[in-house]
């Protein structure tokens, strides 16, 4: 089946089965392998993509259901000339990742928080990060960063808010 | 851990979804939100042979007062759910739902179809006496969310129907408490309550097959009883089985503290 969407403000048109889930028409048929799939069926949230600038697991989205919309992928996150975004910053700065599997997923959800909430806090933060599972760090590290970009995008240059 | 073939259908219409269901022999399933039904599809637990997406039918997704209730279309996102303010109860109930990736893609007429005992939104409907818009080959009929849960995942919807809206009544007062092992994952037990039409209604979720009014609680509550007497009422009239996650004293534990703290949140001692 045909379908046309935007991937990180590229058109791309497709000829998708329509069982294949969006997830996989990233990865397989956009060569996007930025998004992981952990566990396939909406658990752990590493497939995490914004469509139309909502968070949405990308295993439970099927290529057809995403045309006509703007659908952005971790690979959406680094600036022109290749620089990290300041979450991705973050998350080497604060020991966010040990293996990375999740951090794909991580990084969109902390994208969607901090675009809705700039100035989230650490229970906020953890409570809008507990959709997404990481096996190595802890979270501890992962909420220190998350919580240290939201201060880089703010310009806070007194650091994270004590809120 | 791939979904079976299927043939897919975009809607343009509620009719155009009854007639490729009534055409498919019982072997189609509306995709909604898709956050129960594609995971059912990747374990392989459902091999539908037709997915109608009902997504792109303009105007289900509206959420409305009307006379002392709010109309909640059957496309309406449990992220709206939360945003709207014509509905408290809804508005809170919906916070539990899942995590923010699964409150942006899941629907109102997706979990109250998909009927899962543990969900919030069959409890709120339960709860709260709602009315429940169907579609079908023969026009919209109505029926009552009490009539529609039949057991665990299963309602009384035909094969070739479909909710279009739920009417969900405004309390006067409520009180809801949801305990689950993590914020986002599916309740161990909840506890509704809520004055509708000057009468007190205790519904639990969770320990049944089904959302399930608990009459002894109600009766307690009604004859001027406490808090504690009508949360070891329910608790009393309640049959959870054990699981990993919990044994069955536990969980009936939690049933009257949770039954208790609802009652507490509605302003009942």
């Amino acid at each position: 089946m045909d379908v046309t969407f935007s991937v990180n403000g590229e058109r791309v048109s497709l000829d998708v089965e329509p069982r294949r889930t969006l997830a996989d028409a990233l990865r397989e048929d956009c060569g996007l392998t930025g998004t992981h799939l952990g566990c396939e069926h909406g658990v752990c949230g590493a497939c995490t993509v914004l469509v139309d600038g909502q968070p949405a697991r990308a295993c439970l989205m099927f290529g057809v259901q995403a045309d006509g919309c703007s659908v952005t992928t971790v690979e959406g996150l680094e600036g022109e000339d290749g620089e990290l975004h300041p979450l991705q910053e973050a998350f080497v700065e604060h020991h966010g990742l040990q293996c990375g599997f999740c951090t794909p997923g991580m990084l969109m959800s902390a994208l969607h928080l901090l675009d809705t909430d700039p100035g989230a806090g650490r229970e906020t933060i953890r409570e809008e990060m507990s959709g997404n599972i990481c096996r190595c760090t802890g979270y501890q590290g992962i909420v220190d960063a998350v919580e240290a970009a939201g201060a880089a995008l703010r310009g806070d240059a007194d650091g994270p808010s004590s809120s | 851990m791939k979904c079976a073939p299927f043939d897919y259908v975009r809607a343009g219409s509620v009719e155009e979804v009854v007639k490729v269901l009534a055409g498919s022999d019982g072997d189609g399933k509306i995709l909604a939100g898709g956050q129960s039904l594609v995971p059912v599809l990747a374990l392989r637990m459902a091999r539908p042979s037709v997915l109608v997406d009902v997504n792109r039918i303009p105007g289900l997704g509206a959420i409305r007062p009307v006379d002392g209730a709010v109309e909640v279309g059957a496309l309406a996102r449990h992220s709206a759910l939360v945003a709207q303010t014509h509905h408290p109860l809804l508005a809170e109930a919906a916070t539990w739902i899942g995590h923010t990736a699964i409150r942006s893609r899941g629907t109102a007429g997706g979990s109250i179809a998909h009927a899962d005992p543990s969900a919030e939104l069959p409890v709120v409907a339960v709860g709260t006496g709602a009315t429940v818009s169907v579609a079908g080959p023969e026009g919209v009929r109505t029926t009552t969310a009490e009539e529609l849960f039949v057991s665990a995942l299963v309602t009384s919807l035909g094969e070739d129907e479909m909710i279009t809206s739920i009417r969900f009544p405004q309390p006067e007062r409520w009180g809801f408490a949801e305990f689950a092992r993590r914020h986002g994952d599916f309740a161990l037990v909840m506890a509704l309550v809520a004055e509708v039409d000057g009468a007190v209604r205790v519904t639990i979720g969770g320990v049944g097959a089904v959302p399930a009014r608990a009459a002894e609680a109600e009766q307690v509550l009604a004859a001027g009883g406490t808090a504690r007497e009508a949360a070891a009422a329910a608790a009393a009239g309640i049959e959870p089985t054990a699981d990993l996650h919990g044994s069955v004293p536990f969980r009936r534990a939690m049933a009257a503290e949770m039954v208790r703290r609802a009652c507490a949140r509605a302003g009942i001692d």
